[in-house]
């Protein structure tokens, strides 16, 4: 849907943009991620996949009546001139060209996880070693969840021990921002320049 | 349509694939193609004349008018698919109508640190 021009908030004259891409299964978050951290009404731009009636078939958990089919996206102005861009992506191997294309250019990525469904963010973390971008593993932490000590977590996973995986209520920015901070943290100090 | 079959070989094609504006006829772009990434920032040159431009270019411009934008926001204000504004962009760009700045990514360059280290400052404060 078309925003009214009210909406519109422009960016000054020099501002830098970083792109920073989520990725996780249907129905783990990524929308509320987005719509946390983001300053504005998140926006979605539609892109027509093809063989869209198979989205339904994959919301076989909770009762989500609508669906992330393209990108959602958001936006955070940090200090007047930086602005973080957030794209939500669902990680599914039908997307996968979209992705690649997505997270060229990206300064990293976050995997979102609902610990019910660990097994369906393997492909989410898959696109990210593939493009050999920094990347941090966010659990959702949904109430009646199981959950699990981080080693458990990383195991069912098979987290590299340099990633970074981080807890967090999605709907929460004080919350949400750990996994981002997470991630420019371990662009600025990797993990293997420090003593473990 | 199996992702990842390499028709075309090129590795751009995912965002764009579903429209048949870009790139006529399959035929892969020179080197001087702009680059137009769904986070890039766009700002109108208004001393480029607009007479010519097409209709959706010229909304385009009308939305940039007053101030800095990205594609993607672009594309959700106008209501336009991003593969469609990408390659609008990439015309305008070079036409001279558009300038651009692609999203950071660090390059080992000198002050990407503190780039890096004000993102996180300002990410601590959310």
């Amino acid at each position: 849907m078309a925003s009214s021009a009210s909406d519109r908030r422009y960016l000054p004259l020099g501002a830098r943009s970083v792109k920073i891409v989520v990725l996780g299964a249907f129905g783990v978050g990524k929308t509320t991620y987005v719509a946390t951290i983001s300053e504005m009404r998140p926006l979605r731009t539609e892109e027509r996949l093809t063989r869209a009636g198979q989205f339904v078939d994959d919301l076989t958990v909770d009762t989500k009546s609508t669906t992330t089919v393209a990108m959602d996206f958001g936006r955070r102005t940090l200090g007047g001139d930086i602005v973080v861009y957030l794209f939500g992506a669902p990680g599914q191997p039908r997307f996968a060209d979209m992705i690649r294309s997505l997270l060229h250019g990206a300064l990293g990525g976050l995997v979102l996880v609902d610990t019910r469904r660990v097994d369906e963010s393997y492909e989410s973390i898959g696109l990210l070693e593939e493009a050999d971008l920094p990347y941090v593993v966010a659990v959702n932490t949904f109430p009646g969840a199981p959950a699990y000590p981080e080693d458990v977590l990383r195991d069912a996973l098979s987290l590299p021990c340099d990633r970074p995986l981080v807890f967090l209520d999605a709907r929460f920015v004080k919350s949400a921002k750990r996994a981002l901070i997470a991630l420019v943290t371990d662009i600025l100090h990797p993990a293997g320049s420090h003593a473990p | 349509m199996s992702p990842g079959a390499g028709g075309g070989g090129h590795t751009r094609r995912g965002v764009v694939r579903s429209h048949t504006v870009i790139t006529p006829g399959g035929e892969e772009p020179g080197p001087a193609q702009p680059d137009v990434d769904v986070a890039t920032l766009l700002s109108a040159d208004t001393t480029t004349p607009r007479e010519g431009l097409r209709v959706q270019a010229r909304r385009v411009m009308a939305l940039l008018e007053p101030g800095v934008l990205s594609v993607a926001d672009v594309a959700a204000y106008l209501d336009m698919p991003v593969g469609v504004v990408r390659a609008l962009v990439a015309d305008l760009v070079r036409t001279g109508h558009i300038r651009t700045a692609e999203p950071f990514v660090p390059l080992a360059q000198p002050h990407e640190r503190e780039f890096l280290e004000r993102v996180l400052h300002g990410l601590q404060r959310l």
